[in-house]
């Protein structure tokens, strides 16, 4: 997802009686369905985890907006290109809210920039994958923002106020991001074939890997059973993927596509699609740094930030000076 | 120069039916006119607000989690402080 491959540092998850009492008071705030706020006593584990979350949640927010930022200048109309603008800028806005909802974690932005830009913090595989035709934007829109939804609703019930508080907001955003992708689509399959064929290639490109934001099956992980009873984490790995191909293969063959996935069968049975697996090598490779475009991203990312420094540099001399003239002016007419 | 990280604002926003400013979240800004201005970008793109409050995070004084009990249990025992508490007769009429 967003955030994938969570580590929690537990060994195994500890039962109530395995708790001294403090620990044990606060899982049972966690089991009773609480809220856990910034200053209160948590453990350690709770807020490490927490921090690594939120900031690769946060991190992928603010290099997402990387692949769509390369298409503003070339979309196709000016309505389009202030669609594709606002949705990006909504992304910057999503990438705040993590940041600060972490910081209340005690670590600091210019910890979690660090982290990011040394590569030492990681972001969602998704967005080391290249943008190559407008019809990319519109299946990003569609698929990934579409994958973020199924793991961002959930969210919103985490146990961590100031998280949960951030999934609200960004989940009212969210729905336009989606909707206006698959616009995006819609309106090129309706073209002419060569339109319709491009459409279908980046369907071809993204399906996968959109599949693999939600990361390997975790049945078997202890960070996972350990984030859920932590209430970080609502749903398997598996049981939002199987969720999301559900809704998306209907709205691929309303668009008249081919899912590229010759496992892909209904399963009456169980009332959902069977499918492939997605190739999890690749998804490692990607995640170690070594898909299409991580260099790219990394070297963009921080681009931005050396390039606005000057400007950052010159808000606070700007501030400085203010507050100084201010302080002098009362005390020449004390 | 080093670039120095900025002061947390909390952001505070008056929706549009006359309601309170409420809480919405924070951001770093150098001052508090950049913070007003980035708070319209990051908390009100759809509308959200007709007014901005910022305040410095540094100057909020907050009641410690560890005092909840000694703060607010003496108002449990108070119950006629709602009307709930009064039993007034149906022939008296609405009250
Ligand atoms: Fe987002
Ligand atoms: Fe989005």
């Amino acid at each position: 997802m967003y955030a994938q491959m969570v580590k929690t540092d537990a060994a195994r998850v500890r039962s109530l009686d395995e708790m001294d009492p403090v620990e044990r008071a606060f899982q049972e705030r966690i089991d009773a369905g609480q809220k856990i706020e910034p200053k209160e006593w948590m453990p350690e584990g709770y807020r490490k985890t927490l921090v690594r979350q939120i900031s690769q949640h946060a991190h992928s927010e603010i290099v997402g907006q990387l692949p769509e930022g390369n298409w503003i200048t070339r979309a196709p109309t000016l309505e389009r290109k202030a669609i594709l603008l606002a949705k990006v800028q909504d992304e910057a806005g999503h990438g705040l809210y993590l940041y600060c909802a972490a910081e209340t974690l005690g670590i600091s932005r210019d910890e979690m920039y660090a982290q990011l830009h040394s590569g030492k913090a990681k972001y969602s595989s998704i967005f080391n994958y290249p943008t190559l035709t407008w019809a990319d934007i519109g299946a990003i829109g569609w698929l990934v923002d579409g994958a973020a939804i199924m793991n961002q609703v959930p969210l919103q019930r985490c146990s961590y106020g100031p998280y949960a508080r951030a999934m609200v907001r960004i989940c009212k955003e969210e729905s336009f991001h989606q909707r206006q992708g698959y616009d995006v689509l819609m309106k090129m399959v309706k073209g002419t074939p060569a339109q319709k064929a491009m459409v279908q290639d980046a369907l071809n490109r993204w399906w996968w890997p959109s599949l693999m934001m939600f990361g390997p099956s975790d049945d078997a992980s202890v960070h996972s059973a350990q984030s859920m009873a932590w209430k970080i984490k609502q749903n398997s790995n598996d049981e939002l993927r199987q969720k999301f191909v559900d809704q998306t293969v209907p709205q691929a063959k309303y668009l008249g596509l081919t899912v590229p996935d010759p496992d892909l069968k209904w399963n009456e049975e169980k009332g959902g699609y069977d499918f492939g697996e997605p190739d999890w090598e690749e998804f490692f490779n990607v995640i170690a740094g070594n898909g299409p475009c991580n260099a790219e991203r990394l070297n963009a990312r921080k681009k931005a930030w050396d390039d606005g420094a000057w400007f950052r540099d010159g808000l606070t001399a700007h501030a400085e000076k203010v507050a100084d003239r201010r302080a002098s002016a009362k005390i020449a007419a004390e | 120069m080093m670039s120095s990280e900025w002061p947390l604002w909390e952001v505070f926003i008056r929706g549009q039916h006359g309601l309170n400013h409420r809480h919405v979240g924070s951001l770093h800004a150098p001052d508090a006119e950049m913070a007003i201005n980035n708070a319209r970008d990051v908390y009100t793109r759809r509308n959200e607000g007709v007014s901005i409050w910022v305040v410095k995070s540094s100057e909020i004084t907050a009641s410690a989690p560890s005092e909840k009990g000694p703060l607010f249990d003496p108002s449990n025992s108070k119950v006629y402080r709602h009307p709930t508490f009064f039993d007034i007769p149906d022939e008296v009429g609405h009250m």
